[in-house]
């Protein structure tokens, strides 16, 4: 078994070359990043999700990948292919990286199979992230629903940081699953519970015996809890029916669409605009996104 | 620089090329299927067909490419990135369409922020030669594209064939490093003044009627236009439009495995195919050929010039030529210009 920086990690990526006069000096987009599970455990009551804690194997590749919240990466499993996953981790977070694996195809299905202490690849940071800038000295309203929650925990956790705290007013965080069993990050979401900094509310779609929080839907808890859209920024991810009765919500609540902020995901393969398969319009999810304004969306063909 | 090639010294010609670079060139691998093809023997090469089936971004994007290779040891892996290139290239008898339609593509695997090496590096490692289209075909539209049989856009050298020989123009500064090859000769007054008539032949032959000016803004009003429907009612969705098309540039990437050992590979794909943008969870943001026909046509008249000013058509006609159920871009282009709905 192999540990993180234990010797065995010089360069193992080799590149064939022969002609080099014409060889362009640049670094190849493609090639993974070799990384290390760290840790693995099952989130989720149904056995579905699946939460990796992801090494650096090279000193370099660790110092190099900077990333903001929102953005998301490839993860390779050699011999079974690519797939693109959020980063649920914060770049606060030094030295690993996390991601959330919903059990769904081939490579999710090795994702969930794998041994801590295997190697896997990554290609990334990718996509634009969330536009963090923008959200400074403003309230951030996030809403979440189920598996969904990956990159919106990123989000939090990076701005509870206390390097980043300050950067924002008020944090108010909705997020609902299904079931008690289905929420992701149980023991965070305890934590952030008994911080005075965030208002966190947590709801069920339908309780059970030992659930003593809140049992209701998104959009009517988002309702009920009415935050104010003065000054206010809103994120928000999850399934699409959610979303769908979400938004009129937001609606009257009277945030603008330049303020309600997405994060999309589609079908890709190159991760880097070049494979074509992302698109929507002339804008690629890849590499324009995946987080977009509502306002953005609103001038795009509905094809996602 | 304007030189000559007799046609009995072609193959010594090719071979002289053929020592110092990977020669591609048109090949005809069946009656009337014609590739261009990386060449083991100067007599392989046919200019005597009409545009190749499969067009020349072939030879920098070919139709199924080992991106790396990888071996596993235990729980750790080896990659080995096939990214080199091994020799300079030549690329020769390429049409000025596909030339035209390879400096389109350029745009999408370059970029300021992720340049795609495969492509690049055979890119850069190649030396162009074009040339001239004395006998455009019926279905040829590149002087409405921007192009023209003659163009020399994008061609480092470029031939005419004026009958008994070659005219071979040197453009760039790749071309003239052919300039002391032995069987280019100087070109006589009366070479020039045949090569010119046969360009102005050809350019007679172009139809020049296909009316792109402005198509962009107008596609931007029909994203939800009933047009699609209409548009999607002749297409089988049989993506040979697409695999043939010099512009188009979609790939998948899947994983090759025999045990511990394996390779990663791009393939060409088509967004007319079903399964493009199937996602794993069943869902299909274009689940109907409407969504499909509508994004190929989008694509290169409306989503293309938006990120790069540029129509992702040349005019080569490939589409028309080929499609088993007679779909004609130029009459689609033709419709959206009247607005679609008529």
């Amino acid at each position: 078994m192999i540990g993180v920086g234990d010797g065995e990690t010089a360069t193992r990526i080799t590149i064939m070359s022969h002609y080099h006069e014409f060889m362009l000096n640049m670094k190849n987009p493609y090639l993974p990043i070799p990384m290390v599970v760290k840790k693995a455990h099952v989130e989720t009551a149904d056995r579905m999700l699946r939460t990796l804690e992801l090494g650096f194997l090279n000193e370099e590749d660790s110092k190099a990948f900077q990333f903001i919240p929102g953005q998301f990466c490839e993860l390779s499993i050699l011999g079974k292919g690519e797939a693109p996953f959020g980063i649920a981790s914060s770049p606060t977070e030094n030295g690993s990286l996390k991601f959330t694996i919903n059990k769904a195809g081939t490579v999710t299905t090795a994702l969930h199979h794998i041994e801590e202490g295997t190697e896997v690849g990554i290609r990334g940071p990718l996509g634009n992230g969330y536009p963090i800038d923008l959200f400074q000295g403003k309230n951030v309203l996030v809403i979440g629903g189920g598996f969904a929650f990956t990159t919106l925990r990123s989000l939090i956790a990076f701005f509870l940081h206390p390097e980043n705290r300050n950067k924002v007013k008020d944090i108010t965080v909705i997020y609902g699953a299904r079931m008690p069993g289905l929420l992701l990050y149980k023991e965070e979401l305890a934590e952030w519970e008994k911080r005075s900094d965030i208002k966190l509310v947590v709801t069920v779609d339908q309780g059970d015996k030992d659930w003593k929080g809140k049992v209701g839907l998104v959009p009517n808890v988002l309702e009920e809890v009415a935050p104010s859209s003065e000054n206010t920024y809103a994120v928000i991810c999850g399934p699409p029916i959610m979303i769908k009765f979400t938004f009129p919500k937001l609606m009257t609540l009277r945030f603008p669409n330049e303020r309600i902020y997405t994060s999309l995901e589609k079908r890709m393969k190159c991760g880097i605009g070049k494979c074509g398969r992302c698109n929507i319009g002339h804008l690629y999810v890849c590499k324009d996104g995946p987080v977009f304004s509502y306002a953005q969306l609103e001038k795009l063909p509905k094809d996602y | 620089m304007k030189l000559k090639l007799d046609k009995k010294d072609f193959n010594p010609f090719l071979q002289s090329l053929m020592d110092e670079y990977d020669l591609f060139a048109p090949v005809q691998l069946a009656e009337g299927v014609s590739v261009y093809k990386k060449i083991d023997r100067p007599d392989e090469v046919d200019l005597s067909t009409s545009n190749p089936q499969k067009p020349a971004k072939e030879v920098f994007f070919p139709q199924s490419e080992i991106m790396f290779r990888y071996e596993k040891t235990g729980k750790q892996h080896q990659v080995t990135s096939t990214e080199g290139v091994e020799r300079k290239r030549v690329i020769l008898g390429a049409r000025p369409c596909d030339i035209h339609a390879v400096s389109l593509i350029d745009h999408v695997f370059s970029g300021k922020e992720y340049t795609d090496v495969y492509y690049a590096n055979k890119r850069n490692a190649t030396t162009i030669i074009g040339i001239a289209c004395d006998h455009p075909l019926s279905t040829c539209f590149c002087t409405s594209m921007n192009g023209g049989p003659f163009s020399r856009e994008g061609s480092d050298l470029f031939l005419v064939d004026l009958g008994e020989a070659y005219l071979v123009e040197l453009l760039t500064e790749k071309g003239m490093a052919f300039s002391q090859n032995k069987f280019l000769k100087k070109a006589e007054s009366n070479d020039l003044n045949l090569g010119r008539e046969i360009e102005e032949k050809a350019s007679k032959k172009m139809d020049a009627s296909v009316p792109v000016e402005g198509i962009e803004k107008r596609l931007d009003q029909m994203v939800e236009s009933p047009f699609w429907e209409k548009v999607q009612e002749k297409c089988i969705g049989c993506r040979v439009c697409t695999y043939l098309c010099p512009t188009c540039h979609c790939f998948d990437i899947v994983d090759e495995a025999l045990t511990n050992k394996g390779q990663r590979v791009r393939n060409w794909d088509s967004c007319l195919s079903s399964l493009y943008s199937l996602e794993t969870s069943g869902h299909n943001p274009r689940s109907t050929n409407r969504e499909r026909t509508r994004q190929r046509i989008m694509h290169k008249f409306n989503y293309f010039p938006k990120n790069f000013d540029r129509i992702a058509c040349v005019g080569c006609g490939r589409c028309i030529l080929y499609c088993p159920a007679n779909f004609d871009i130029r009459q689609t282009i033709k419709e959206i210009q009247k607005g679609g709905d008529k």
